[in-house]
């Protein structure tokens, strides 16, 4: 096989929208960083999500996952002055708080009682608020009269996320970083101070890798003795012509984007590697939407489509270090929109330098999967 | 076509001739036309202006995939002109920004 004979500090597998902040965080730091994708035929959550960059519900069972997304969600505006910086192209950065509506009383209340517990877990900072009917008309006057109400989130927001992929592309390109796309690493074979990679029939060298792969970690992680038991769950997501701005905030289910599309979604479903529509589906979305915004029957829909999350057993992120073969780390989890912030500004930090002012990193390794560790 | 078209018709007896109306201006077309073919065969280049930046398009693709060619037809805002087939007394205008979402309330904002 043919050798490269390029110095990589840092390999990172998977070229979504985890492993390239990771890349972009290792590379802004000064170290050589190439990284490994696939081809256009991939399964690519970053290339097919909602674009919310979310606190709200987030770690409503792990207060250290709410303490995590809320520093992403502080560390945003920071990462899209870089990011545009780098691209020439504004992210649409927007972080107006954001409604996540209930169309039933019982939903809101649920959901009311799962927020006060966190909010009690993380010593009552936890900002959220309740909304009945009339107090989010106010807010969202376009609402229908099935809606019951929505808890508001102030720290939530936005971005396109698209404009997001390629800021973070020109910002580690132009820092040197490498990509290498086709066929992703075949194969990693950990040696004494390095680790071998074969992609595409050629080998390269590097002292340290890291799993960013999305789907793909399940299979490379026990290559370098780790676990990554993630599956795909499915999301479809709607988008309309273009229309005037008549939402101020991005809800759950519905945005507007900067141009003036109505994003709609999104379904999460259990149908394995498979990305594609259905009918029902984006018939139930559809309606939903409408019950929602009844305005929206007027709204055509030009485009729908799948694309599959990368949910951990626990849906909370997997972040984790080899024991067994030291230099290799796993990177996964299921709001790579949100994250991308604290995965560029903090986490890559930790995995370069091994140290880290939080006290939380250790609580996101795969060993709380392990049964013989919770017996 | 006498229109200082930069497109030339191919001859094509056996079409109907019909006429639609794009601003208010009576435009000669062929049964069977797009609403985009033939306002392109009579010289109109701009169909839209865009909802961000305001800068005038025109169709690119012609076949339903671009977006580019949306006007106002027949008091619907937003429809592809190379998607709708050209009829006599069609209204025709240009969509200039994004359209308007109305509810029973009042106008969107
Ligand atoms: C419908 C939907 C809506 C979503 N909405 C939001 C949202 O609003 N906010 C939010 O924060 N998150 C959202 N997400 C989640 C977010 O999109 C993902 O968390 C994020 O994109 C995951 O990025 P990733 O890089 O881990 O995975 P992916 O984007 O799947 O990328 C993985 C990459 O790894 C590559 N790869 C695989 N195997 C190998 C290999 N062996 N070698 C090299 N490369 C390999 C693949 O080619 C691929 O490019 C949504 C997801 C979906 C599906
Ligand atoms: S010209 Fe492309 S959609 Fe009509």
């Amino acid at each position: 096989m043919a050798r490269d004979e390029a110095e990589i500090d840092f390999a990172v597998a998977g070229g979504g929208l985890v492993g390239m902040a990771v890349a972009y965080g290792l590379a802004r730091l000064g170290r050589k960083v190439t990284v490994f994708d696939e081809g256009d035929l991939a399964y690519r959550a970053s290339r097919g999500n909602f674009g919310l960059v979310w606190a709200q519900g987030k770690g409503v069972d792990m207060p250290n996952y709410a303490r995590w997304t809320r520093l992403s969600a502080s560390l945003w505006p920071e990462l899209a002055e870089d990011l545009s910086r780098a691209s020439g192209v504004g992210l649409e950065l927007r972080q107006p708080g954001g409604f996540d509506i209930c169309l039933s009383e019982e939903e809101l209340q649920g959901r009311t009682a799962r927020f006060e517990g966190l909010r009690d877990a993380l010593g009552g900072d936890y900002p959220f608020e309740t909304l009945g009917h009339n107090a989010l008309r106010r807010m969202l006057p376009a609402i229908g009269p099935k809606v019951a109400g929505a808890t508001f989130f102030p720290e939530d927001g936005h971005v396109n996320p698209l404009y997001l992929l390629r800021g973070l592309v020109q910002a580690f390109q132009a820092l040197g970083g490498r990509i290498v796309n086709g066929t992703g690493i075949e194969r990693i074979l950990p040696e004494a101070e390095a680790f071998r990679l074969e992609s595409g029939g050629r080998v390269f060298e590097a002292g340290r890798v890291v799993l960013a792969a999305g789907l793909g970690n399940a299979k490379l992680a026990p290559m370098v003795g780790l676990n990554a038991p993630v599956k795909p769950n499915r999301g479809q997501v709607l988008i309309t012509e273009r229309v005037q701005p008549f939402l101020d905030h991005p809800t759950a289910q519905i945005r507007q984007v900067g141009e003036g599309a109505v994003q709609i979604g999104d379904s999460k479903e259990d149908v394995g590697l498979d990305d594609t529509t259905s009918p029902e589906v984006v018939g139930a979305i559809a309606k939903r939407a409408t019950r929602i915004f009844p305005i929206l029957e007027q709204a055509r829909v030009v485009r729908s489509w799948g694309a599959l999350r990368v949910m951990s057993p626990d849906g909370h992120p997997i972040y984790d270090r080899s024991t067994a073969h030291p230099g290799a780390y796993l990177v996964t989890c299921h709001s790579g929109v949100t994250l991308a912030a604290s995965h560029a500004l903090r986490l890559a930090p930790w995995i370069a330098t091994g140290e880290t002012d939080l006290p939380y990193m250790e609580a996101f390794s795969a060993k709380r999967f392990d049964l013989r560790s919770v017996a | 076509m006498p229109s200082g078209s930069i497109f030339a018709r191919l001859p094509e007896p056996d079409r109907r001739p019909v006429t639609l109306f794009f601003e208010g201006e009576p435009v000669g077309a062929l049964q069977g036309d797009s609403v985009a073919a033939a306002l392109l065969a009579a010289g109109k280049l701009t169909f839209r202006a865009t909802p961000v930046g305001g800068a005038p398009r025109g169709p690119y693709c012609m076949m339903g995939v671009c977006f580019e060619c949306l006007l106002e037809i027949d008091g619907v805002a937003n429809r592809q002109g190379c998607m709708v087939q050209a009829a006599d007394g069609m209204r025709v205008s240009r969509m200039l920004g994004a359209r308007g979402l109305a509810d029973s309330n009042g106008p969107a904002r």
